[in-house]
């Protein structure tokens, strides 16, 4: 058990491409954090340099009390699940669990116990004599998350372990995880470009871009208040419709403008937005609904697509020249090319800034 | 319709492989079936009543008996085996670290340095000859089995690290750093899972190393002098052609003798040997 403390970390590579820049993190004790964000965008690399399989070029890591930046991967007390498993094809379930234990020295029967019982808790006993070459995609995943949580590290990372299964297998292994995160109650640090992954796995979700971290939070706080337009576009399914305003009106009456769409500013922004400025306007799928006469923040618009999902329907229509998505109550009976009027909810419309994408 | 790609199939595919496999074969074939004919019918011309050229009315192992008895065969047989397995043994170790090296470690000018182990690889031997005759002889090693042990590995040490650079690139990173993450050092991790792992790919490279080593010819020739101390291609040359005499029976014997330890290592590890230059490892 044991907290990590990333502080000012910086990872160049010789070509010169500066992979991570100014990363400052703090993983409290049992905490479950998901680093996320599109491919290239400095998480793996992140994960790398604390698994000390990365050097770092300036930065401090430090698990615990000890300051790793130096250490060897193998004395760091940490235990790693690739995305490829990287199992050892030439030994069987039980040596692949067995090898970490075996190189720190441990005894036989200790080696022995502490396989079976990590085999018990994610059931793959009767697997132990097979070679990997042997098992299925989701075996294998628990073969490698098995060999992990016999050494009892102090901290799990998880680089994609996810992302070699199929979508079923991923659903049912990430609440596997979820469980086993709570039973084992380490401190655990997780890759994924998957913000479904991030959102129901994290205590806390990390989002990266370009290297930068963008925003740390909580799920629902990453989804409710995202800093900037990157966060609020890479969170959330379908993704947060983005459209450029221009301000105008006076006063308390100010008015969010684009061709074909006209919308009053709620009252929570009066004082932040002013007449004249051009700014983004965010709105979640969900935030939309068909209008009915009482309603305030309206437009009219055309559909040009109905997604029937079964739960809920996606309609996708143009609105001041951008495409965008609503998602709908499924009881709601539209046909493509229908002319519509759909309300927004102005407790949930974000802003941001044109040119630094900040949210307001 | 299926009548006429069954036709196709005899057509493009069983007649060609009909015609490379009988190429491929007939020497091997022409050489068991001249060892074990006797010299009257060697000689004969095919125009002889009750000729029969391509096989043999009276076999007779009268040439392998020669071969055997008057020359020195088995002496030049096991410094062809000692020899070949010495230089391969070297060249696989040394091969396997230079491979892994330039595989996996990035060091300055690790690029150039695999560069200019294939650039050796390049240089003919009937040009390096020259330069080596020269070292072996200031080593004062002219003549001894340490002359070829040591100069074979000139040319297998570059052809087994290239074979096994590529060989190690297909296993992924991931096996050694979770063996590191586990507890192994760098070299630990080397030894205990990427070697075990590249096994159908060593034993490759060992096999081609001693097939080459087996079949050298030119340093052989030159670095060896007395008739105890040759090797199956350079003695049977040099003992059986005699002026424009050539002894086919004994000749041919000494080949077939000769090429059976180098068949005998193929047909074990045929299956490794396959995978080592097409497969990869799947973690």
């Amino acid at each position: 058990m044991a907290d990590v403390s990333i502080r000012a970390l910086n990872k160049k590579y010789d070509n010169g491409f500066h992979a991570v820049k100014d990363v400052n993190l703090e993983i409290r004790d049992k905490e479950f954090l998901v680093l996320v964000g599109p491919s290239g965008c400095g998480k793996t690399t992140t994960l790398r340099m604390v698994a000390g399989l990365e050097e770092i070029t300036s930065g401090e890591i430090r698990i615990g009390e000890e300051v790793v930046n130096d250490l060897p991967p193998m004395d760091r007390n940490i235990a790693m699940v690739f995305q490829n498993y990287a199992l050892y094809p030439h030994k069987t379930v039980f040596d692949n669990m067995a090898f970490g234990l075996q190189m720190r020295g441990y005894p036989k029967d200790e080696v022995k116990k502490r396989v079976q019982e990590a085999a018990e808790i994610l059931g793959i006993e009767p697997l132990l004599e097979r070679k990997p070459r042997q098992l299925s995609g989701g075996q294998r995943q628990r073969v490698a998350v098995g060999r992990a949580i016999v050494r009892h590290p102090e901290v799990f990372l998880f680089d994609e372990p996810l992302s070699n299964l199929d979508a079923k297998l991923r659903v049912q292994m990430r609440v596997e995880l979820k469980r086993l995160h709570e039973r084992l109650e380490t401190t655990a640090i997780y890759v994924t470009h998957d913000q479904v992954e991030a959102m129901t796995l994290g205590d806390r979700v990390v989002v990266m871009k370009d290297g930068r971290v963008q925003q740390v939070g909580e799920p629902l706080e990453l989804y409710g208040r995202p800093a900037n337009r990157f966060v609020a576009g890479f969170i959330g399914s379908p993704a947060m419709n983005f459209v450029e305003v221009s301000i105008s009106g006076s006063g308390d009456a100010l008015w969010a403008e684009t061709q074909g769409l006209r919308v009053r500013v709620p009252q929570g922004f009066s004082g932040k937005v002013q007449s004249g400025q051009r700014l983004t306007l965010g709105v979640r799928p969900e935030a939309l609904r068909l209008a009915n006469g009482a309603d305030e923040h309206t437009f009219a618009t055309a559909v040009d697509v109905v997604e029937p999902l079964g739960n809920e329907i996606l309609l996708n229509f143009r609105a001041g020249g951008v495409p965008m998505v609503a998602r709908v109550d499924p009881g709601v009976r539209v046909k493509p090319h229908e002319n519509i009027h759909l309300a927004l909810d102005p407790q949930r419309l974000h802003f941001f800034d044109a040119k630094t994408e900040a949210a307001i | 319709m299926l009548i006429e790609r069954k036709w196709k199939k005899w057509v493009y595919f069983y007649l060609p492989i009909a015609v490379f496999i009988l190429f491929t074969l007939f020497p091997f074939y022409w050489m068991a079936v001249t060892a074990f004919r006797p010299d009257s019918e060697l000689y004969a011309t095919w125009r002889q009543p009750n000729a029969a050229p391509l096989w043999t009315l009276h076999p007779t192992l009268e040439h392998v008996k020669g071969l055997l008895q008057t020359t020195a065969f088995p002496t030049w047989l096991w410094n062809t085996m000692l020899i070949a397995i010495v230089s391969t043994i070297i060249s696989l170790i040394c091969g396997m670290f230079a491979g892994y090296a330039l595989a996996r470690l990035r060091f300055r000018g690790s690029e150039f340095l695999g560069t200019a182990i294939f650039i050796t690889y390049l240089v003919p031997q009937t040009l390096l000859f020259i330069p080596l005759a020269d070292i072996i002889r200031d080593m004062q090693l002219g003549n001894t089995p340490w002359a070829l042990m040591l100069t074979y590995p000139t040319f297998l040490i570059p052809f087994c690290t290239w074979l096994l650079m590529g060989y190690f690139k297909t296993i992924p990173k991931e096996l050694e750093e979770c063996a590191r993450i586990d507890g192994a050092t760098r070299f630990g991790a080397m030894v205990r899972i990427i070697f075990p792992v590249a096994v159908p790919g060593i034993l490759s490279a060992g096999i081609f190393a001693f097939t080459l080593s087996w079949n050298e010819f030119i340093y052989a020739l030159v670095f060896m002098a007395s008739a105890d101390q040759k090797t199956v291609p350079v003695g049977v040359v040099s003992e059986l052609i005699r002026g424009d005499i050539f002894f086919w029976g004994q000749l041919m014997a000494g080949a077939l003798l000769g090429s059976v330890p180098v068949a005998l290592v193929y047909s074990f590890f045929v299956e490794y040997y396959v995978t080592g230059l097409t497969g990869s490892v799947k973690g």
